[in-house]
């Protein structure tokens, strides 16, 4: 199964229209979920939903082959958290998918780093998604912050 | 341990921001703990003892969403009377640190690691309200501005 999320805010569906058309095309047929968000467009060839609770997202991801996701850190972390290889694309504010553009920089930076892999545009999707089976996950990150942070964090609250 | 446990507010609206302030979670472990939300079924994966309020989620461009959720920060506020509160974002995070403020609250801001290249708005909005001012990014960190000390990855 592959899982598919747009985040709690927005539609993006110039990533689903490809992910649509692809899983119309492709024998035999893979199984999609997909989280769509407020999205207009209504696919065709996935299973799919608007929003999804936090419980069923963690089911779905955990029960996931892998994860195609706008490149929002939720989506990224929860994916690294479970140990699944996920898809990243990120959303642009000048078509207004987002109101800045920091999924792009969030792209950048986590490119190349394993389990994770980047599609810039919709242009590159659909050459991941034939690939799909053949993505390395990473091994899970511990479900924590980095010592540093928490200790920075604990040293603070107990200052006083 | 004290006899009394800190009462520490967690805020942060749903999705992302909450995933990373909830990966902090061992910070607080020997506190009370109430977290502010925007998604109610957060509630049923929390540690044992914490409590979720919820507010509605809005953002700056929704006047009226965002009147409301101010008001709904700052009534949780006074039911909760944080000793501490610590936010990643967005918007509910900005009111429940200026509001603690005035309140005598001390306040910690995690800026969001998806803002790789500059700080959030809302991060920029807060600094003044924030007594420890964190980024995740060792780049973004600077004299007189957020510090570093390492991220939720």
């Amino acid at each position: 199964m592959i899982f598919v999320t747009v985040g709690t805010q927005l539609a993006f569906d110039r990533m689903l229209r490809v992910i649509d058309e692809w899983a119309g095309s492709t024998t035999p047929t893979p199984e999609v979920f997909a989280q769509i968000g407020p999205s207009e467009f209504v696919p065709k060839h996935i299973e799919h939903k608007a929003f999804i609770e936090p419980t069923e997202f963690a089911e779905r991801a955990r029960a996931a082959d892998a994860i195609v996701a706008h490149a929002g850190m939720g989506s990224i972390l929860t994916a690294l958290t479970y140990g699944k290889p996920i898809v990243i694309m990120p959303r642009r504010a000048d078509l207004g998918e987002q109101r800045n553009d920091h999924q792009l920089s969030t792209a950048e930076r986590f490119k190349g780093r394993p389990g994770v892999f980047v599609a810039q545009d919709e242009t590159e999707l659909p050459a991941i998604l034939d690939s799909l089976k053949d993505l390395q996950a990473a091994e899970p990150i511990p479900p924590f912050a980095s010592p540093g942070l928490i200790k920075a964090i604990r040293d603070f609250i107990d200052e006083a | 341990m004290s006899a009394k446990k800190t009462r520490i507010l967690a805020v942060a609206s749903g999705g992302g921001h909450f995933v990373q302030l909830r990966r902090m979670r061992p910070a607080w472990a020997h506190c009370q703990v109430h977290y502010l939300s925007t998604i109610a079924d957060y509630a049923n994966d929390l540690e044992p003892g914490a409590r979720l309020h919820l507010v509605n989620d809005a953002n700056r461009w929704d006047k009226i969403g965002i009147a409301r959720m101010a008001l709904r920060v700052g009534w949780t506020l006074l039911k909760v009377r944080p000793q501490v509160i610590v936010s990643t974002g967005a918007a509910a995070g900005y009111f429940a640190l200026r509001f603690g403020k005035i309140l005598g609250a001390r306040t910690i801001w995690v800026d969001s690691i998806a803002n790789a290249e500059e700080l959030s708005l809302t991060g920029t909005m807060v600094r003044k309200y924030a007594d420890l001012y964190l980024t995740q990014w060792p780049d973004l960190a600077q004299p007189g501005g957020p510090r570093w000390e390492g991220s939720v990855l």
